[in-house]
C-alpha cells in the first residue's frame, strides 16, 4: 500500500484497509452537515409532482424519436452524423439523470412512473438496475468516503486515462459486461456483497440475462441486415453518446475532499444553461442534491436560493468547474494529498481532521 | 425514564404541534418515536428510526400514508409499519394512538 515516494496509497475497494478506517473512525454511516432550513419550506420544496417530469420526459422521447428516424433515414450519407450525434447524447448521456432521478424515486409522484423509466434509462447507460440503486443508496449515506463510497470516479492519483476513455464509455462498459457475466451466472463480486442484500441477488442475475439477450437480439438484427443500424440505435450510443455525461459528471465531486462529513466540502454545484439542465436534469446542483436528496430535481433551483448563504459560491459555469477540475487532476497525478478546499461562507477550511485519514499507518 | 413490560399510555405531544399531513420526531427515555397527523386528522405512531440506516423518519415526508425516509427515500405506510421496497425491507413497529383532550398519547411498553 506504500508507493515509491513512501505515501499510503488510498484503498478504494470496499473490504480493504479503508474500509475499516472508515469505520473505525466514524466515517461510516455518519451524521452530515445540513443547512438549516425551515421544515414548512422544505414541505413546499419536497412536494412531489407528476407535471414536469412527463413535459421532459415526453420531449426526451419525442427528440429520440425524432434523432433516432432522422439517422436511420439518412443512413448511408453523412447527413446521418449530426442526428445520431444528437441521438446519442439523449440516449446514453441524457438517461444518466433519468436513472439517477427515479432511483431517488422523486422524479414522478406515481411510483411506477418513477420504476419504469428508471428501468428504460439503467438499460440505456449500461447500469444494472439492482446494483445501481443499492451502489447508490450506500454513495448517499458515504458520499466520498474512500473504502466506503462505490461511486467515486476520481479516485487519487486519478486515471486520466480510464476518464478520456469514458467519455466514449470504453473503460466502464468493458467493466458493465465484465459484470453481467458474472451476475448472469449467478455471482456477485465481494464488493458488491457489501451493499446489495441477500433478497436482491436473484433479481440482478435475472436481469443480467435479461440484458445479455436483448444485446444477442440486437447483434443478431445486426447480421440479419448486414448493417450495424440497429445496433447504431439500441446499445452504441450508449458509448458513442456517453461523453456529455461524463462531462457532467466529473464535475461532482472530481478533486474536492474525500472522508469530509459536509457535502458542501466534497461537492460541486455549477450553473449551467437550460439545455445543460434539462438534459442533466438539474443535476448540477449538487451540493443540494445530496444535502437533501428528498427533493425532486424541478425542486432544486429553489432549494439552492433557500441554502445559498450557507453554502460556497457556485461555479459560474462548466468551463469555471472544468478550470479548477483539469489542473486538480494534473496535480493530483503527481501528489495524491492534494485537493481543492472549498470557502464556506463564514470560514475558511484550511483542512478536514478526516480528510488525511489513508495516512494513519498501514497495519 | 424508562420503559416497562407493562403497556402504558405516554404523552407524546399536543394535536397542534403537528401540522396536517406531517411527522414530528418524539424522544422517551431512550427511544425515539415518529408520530404522524394524517390529512383526515388521524394519528399514528411508529418507531423513528428507519429500519435501513439509522436516520430519523421525522426529517422525512408524510405522503397520504406513507412516510418517506429522507436519507435514500425509502417508504413505510405509517399506519402498518410496512416497508414498501428497496432500499427498505424490514417493517417498522407501530404503537396504539389514542387523542384525549387535545393530546396525542402513544402506548408503549
Ligand atoms: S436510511 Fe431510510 S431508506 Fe435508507
Amino acid at each position: 500500500m506504500v508507493d515509491n515516494d513512501g505515501r499510503n496509497n488510498r484503498d478504494y475497494s470496499l473490504t480493504g484497509r479503508d474500509a475499516h478506517f472508515a469505520e473505525a473512525c466514524g466515517l461510516a454511516n455518519a451524521d452530515w452537515y445540513h443547512c438549516a432550513i425551515p421544515r414548512k419550506e422544505l414541505k413546499n420544496l419536497l412536494k412531489r409532482q407528476d407535471g414536469p417530469a412527463i413535459r421532459d420526459t415526453l420531449i426526451w422521447i419525442s427528440a429520440l424519436a425524432v434523432t433516432g428516424f432522422g439517422g436511420v433515414w439518412f443512413w448511408g450519407s453523412w447527413v446521418c452524423i449530426p442526428f445520431f450525434i444528437a441521438y446519442g447524447v439523449l440516449y446514453g448521456s441524457a438517461s444518466d439523470s433519468r436513472w439517477h432521478e427515479c432511483s431517488h424515486g422523486t422524479a414522478f409522484k406515481t411510483r411506477w412512473l418513477n420504476n419504469i423509466v428508471y428501468h428504460i434509462a439503467c438499460f440505456m447507460i449500461l447500469r444494472e438496475p439492482t446494483i445501481w440503486r443499492w451502489s447508490h443508496a450506500r454513495h448517499h449515506t458515504d458520499t466520498v468516503i474512500v473504502g466506503r463510497d462505490p461511486e467515486i470516479v476520481a479516485h487519487r492519483p486519478p486515471d486520466i486515462l480510464g476518464m478520456l476513455l469514458n467519455l466514449f464509455a470504453i473503460k466502464s462498459t468493458f467493466h458493465a459486461f465484465g459484470k453481467l457475466l458474472l451476475h448472469a451466472t449467478g455471482r456477485l463480486d465481494p464488493e458488491e456483497m457489501t451493499f446489495v442484500p441477500e433478497m436482491e441477488h436473484s433479481k440482478v442475475y435475472w436481469v443480467a440475462r435479461l440484458y445479455l439477450l436483448l444485446f444477442v437480439g440486437v447483434a443478431a438484427g445486426c447480421v440479419a441486415l448486414a448493417s450495424i443500424l440497429p445496433a447504431m440505435l439500441i446499445g452504441l450510443p450508449t458509448l458513442y453518446g456517453a461523453w456529455l455525461a461524463q462531462i457532467f459528471g466529473l464535475t461532482q465531486h472530481a478533486g474536492l475532499g474525500e472522508n469530509v462529513l459536509d457535502h458542501r466540502l466534497n461537492s460541486r454545484t455549477v450553473m449551467m444553461n437550460p439545455v445543460f439542465r434539462f438534459l442533466y436534469w438539474n443535476m448540477n446542483y449538487h451540493i443540494e442534491h445530496h444535502m437533501f436528496p428528498m427533493v425532486p430535481y424541478h425542486a432544486l433551483p429553489k432549494l439552492h436560493e433557500a441554502i445559498k448563504a450557507d453554502c460556497p459560491a457556485p461555479y459560474p459555469s462548466l468551463l469555471a468547474a472544468y478550470r479548477e477540475i483539469i489542473p486538480t487532476l494534473l496535480k493530483q497525478r503527481r501528489d495524491p494529498d492534494y485537493f481543492v478546499q472549498r470557502r464556506l461562507p463564514d470560514h475558511v477550511v484550511t483542512n478536514s481532521d478526516t480528510e488525511n485519514l489513508h495516512l494513519a499507518p498501514a497495519e | 425514564m424508562s420503559i416497562t413490560d407493562t403497556p402504558v399510555w405516554i404523552l407524546a405531544c399536543m394535536v397542534d404541534d403537528i401540522e396536517e399531513e406531517d411527522v414530528i420526531r418524539f424522544d422517551h427515555g431512550d427511544r425515539t418515536f415518529a408520530i404522524y397527523r394524517s390529512i383526515k386528522d388521524e394519528y399514528f405512531a411508529t418507531d423513528g428510526m428507519c429500519t435501513h440506516e439509522h436516520v430519523h423518519l421525522a426529517d422525512g415526508l408524510l405522503m397520504g400514508y406513507i412516510i418517506e425516509c429522507p436519507k435514500h427515500n425509502g417508504r413505510f405506510d405509517c399506519r402498518t409499519g410496512q416497508a414498501k421496497g428497496a432500499p427498505v425491507s424490514v417493517n417498522l413497529r407501530t404503537y396504539p394512538v389514542k387523542v384525549e383532550d387535545g393530546r396525542v398519547m402513544i402506548q408503549v411498553r
